[in-house]
């Protein structure tokens, strides 16, 4: 029996396998660093619904809230912006106007599929005014053939400064900008008729 | 002096140091403008961190007091205004000198072997430095720091799969706010700053192993004398440590101006929507990163959303950055120096050049059909460089380098 001569194999394996526990040991011990950047239990407390009275909203009008730190639009659409929604002309030039492809997830299922907003209350919409290409808020431009967005193929809608998306007063994005989907309508229900709560879906009747 | 000097020696290489990085530093003795802009660096470096440090013990990392305490450091600390504009037109001064350093490396290859890593530690202190800046403009928190930070780290989100809580977790939040200009504070300050001076050294050191490179790409290293000394390199110290002194000098003298006269430089070191304070419910009416990103910004925007996500513009962004690595294995020119590359080789550097620099200028620029049809050309022409390039290099007859450094 030699005891002189060094087993390489096994020190190799030692080797690897000592180095195998310690990257473990690190990935573990990384864990609690990397959590911290997660949202502390303060942020995720501070998403509760608001309530928003729109008594005195009138048509063409605009109001931005906060909810859990992201705009939300409350605007009121008149006939003449009902209709052009609902109008082929628009519908053709839109990427997916009945929100069944690209932008499937976003809306809740018991909006109206051409004004997104609740049923028989489609004058008011409410959108989260984040921009779904990447987070800048749209302006509000509802003034029909405005001259810096297409003349007359402008039907009202919002306007993306950062990177030219376009939608439109139901917050359906235009084909052929860089957004990919329809802008979010958030949970929210009508706990009287001039009183919106964002946050919660809409009660089933 | 000598016996303190061999005290020290015994316990520290101080003399040996002192000797191989700039006593008997041999650096090539046809050195010209171009090669002011690596000291440049150091100097803009070491002015960033002792005005950061004397900003960072007034400033406040808090949503509800960030843009207050800037206010504060501008209009009552003493001296503040100066301290702070130093330090923000000394960012925009650093890129400056940045992308003269790396179009030095273009025109004389000192990308090219043996010089990869230097270059590969180079381009990881770029990127780093971009992230430095970016985060250091999100602090102050004005509209632009907000909006700058909300569509950059949006980025983040179009990640397929795993985007969507990343992007909570880069934000620590579901919106930006004030737990991501704490962290941004944190990294802007300590992380980055350490990796950078880190770096930094390692950079230098690998520059002083294998030796500098010169205007006409040939090793000097390759004729010695009968010492063992390059013929055509001449002592680091004194020669070029005097002749970077007066340049130092020079730049300071510009670099007040703008300080003094033009901190703002209309809009291009400072946009003016910074001096408004964050506001999440408003974007302001034009948004555009500060001058140094916008040629990836504008990459950015070139490509088009696929299959309902705009990740491939977002890869695209960083594929331009990324591409830069690959320089030394996509060159395959038997020369280094431009002055010895085929002509065609010139014109097509010069288009490159051209390219980057309107898509700069695009980048800041709102966005209008023309405008992203010229996008979508120039950033078919950024990457084609990159591309083509091993066959393009090859190209053409190059002129003889000579034995010597000439000039």
């Amino acid at each position: 029996m030699s005891e002189q001569t060094i087993d390489l194999k096994k020190r190799r394996f030692l080797t690897k396998a000592t180095s195998v526990v310690g990257a473990v040991g690190v990935g573990f011990a990384a864990w609690p660093f990397l959590s911290t950047w997660k949202p502390s239990a303060k942020a995720k407390a501070a998403g509760a619904p608001i309530d928003v009275d729109i008594s005195k909203l009138e048509a063409g009008q605009l109001v931005r809230v906060l909810w859990r730190k992201k705009p939300v639009w409350i605007f009121k659409r008149d006939e003449k912006a009902l209709e052009s929604l609902d109008s082929e002309d628009l519908i053709k030039s839109l990427d997916d106007p009945d929100g069944t492809g690209n932008s499937k997830n976003q809306q809740p299922n018991y909006v109206t599929s051409n004004f997104r907003a609740i049923k028989n209350k489609e004058t008011v919409a409410v959108i989260v005014g984040v921009c779904t290409h990447l987070g800048c808020s749209p302006t509000y431009r509802p003034e029909p053939g405005a001259a810096d967005l297409g003349g007359d193929s402008w039907k009202g809608g919002f306007y993306c400064p950062c990177h030219g998306s376009k939608f439109d007063l139901a917050g359906r994005v235009y084909a052929g900008v860089p957004a990919p989907t329809n802008l979010v309508i958030p949970p929210y229900q009508y706990v009287t008729d001039s009183l919106i709560r964002i946050g919660v879906d809409q009660q089933k009747t | 002096m000598n016996n303190k000097q061999s005290w020290i020696d015994q316990r520290f290489p101080l003399t040996k140091v002192i000797n191989e990085h700039l006593a008997e530093y041999y650096t090539p003795r046809n050195f010209n403008f171009w090669y002011f802009f690596g000291g440049l660096a150091v100097v803009m470096l070491i002015m960033q961190l002792v005005t950061g440090i004397f900003l960072t013990m007034h400033y406040k990392p808090d949503a509800e007091y960030a843009f207050a305490s800037v206010e504060y450091i501008m209009r009552d600390v003493e001296w503040g205004w100066f301290i702070r504009y130093m330090h923000s037109t000394g960012a925009s001064a650093f890129f400056v000198i940045i992308y003269l350093h790396m179009m030095r490396a273009l025109l004389y290859g000192s990308y090219k072997g043996p010089r990869e890593l230097i270059w590969i530690l180079g381009m990881v202190l770029y990127i780093l430095l971009l992230a430095e800046a970016f985060m250091g403009y999100v602090l102050p928190w004005g509209q632009m720091s907000f909006w700058g930070a909300q569509v950059i780290i949006s980025l983040f989100g179009s990640v397929p799969i795993v985007g969507p809580d990343l992007l909570i977790w880069i934000l620590g939040d579901y919106a930006v706010g004030d737990a991501t200009l704490n962290r941004f504070f944190s990294l802007h300050v300590v992380v980055i700053p350490l990796i950078l001076v880190v770096l930094v050294f390692l950079h230098i050191v690998a520059l002083h192993h294998v030796g500098s490179n010169n205007p006409d790409g040939i090793e000097i290293k390759k004729n010695k004398d009968a010492d063992g000394i390059p013929k055509d390199g001449i002592p680091f110290h004194p020669y070029f440590t005097i002749k970077d002194s007066v340049v130092v000098v020079g730049f300071l003298w510009i670099f007040c101006a703008v300080v003094f006269y033009a901190p703002a430089l209309n809009g291009y070191f400072l946009e003016a929507p910074n001096f408004i304070e964050a506001n999440p419910l408003k974007t302001p009416e034009h948004i555009a990163p500060l001058w140094y990103l916008t040629p990836y910004y504008s990459v950015l925007r070139a490509i088009p959303p696929l299959f309902g996500s705009q990740f491939p513009g977002v890869l695209g962004m960083f594929a331009a950055l990324g591409v830069f690595f690959l320089l030394p294995w996509l060159d395959r020119s038997p020369v280094k120096s431009i002055r010895y590359r085929s002509p065609i080789y010139k014109w097509i550097l010069g288009a490159f050049v051209v390219s980057f620099i309107m898509l700069g200028w695009l980048g800041v620029q709102p966005v209008t059909p023309l405008y992203v049809l010229l996008a979508r050309i120039f950033t078919t022409l950024y990457f084609s460089f990159f591309i083509l390039m091993p066959w393009f290099s090859t190209l053409g007859k190059t002129k003889e380098v000579p034995e010597r450094v000439t000039g």
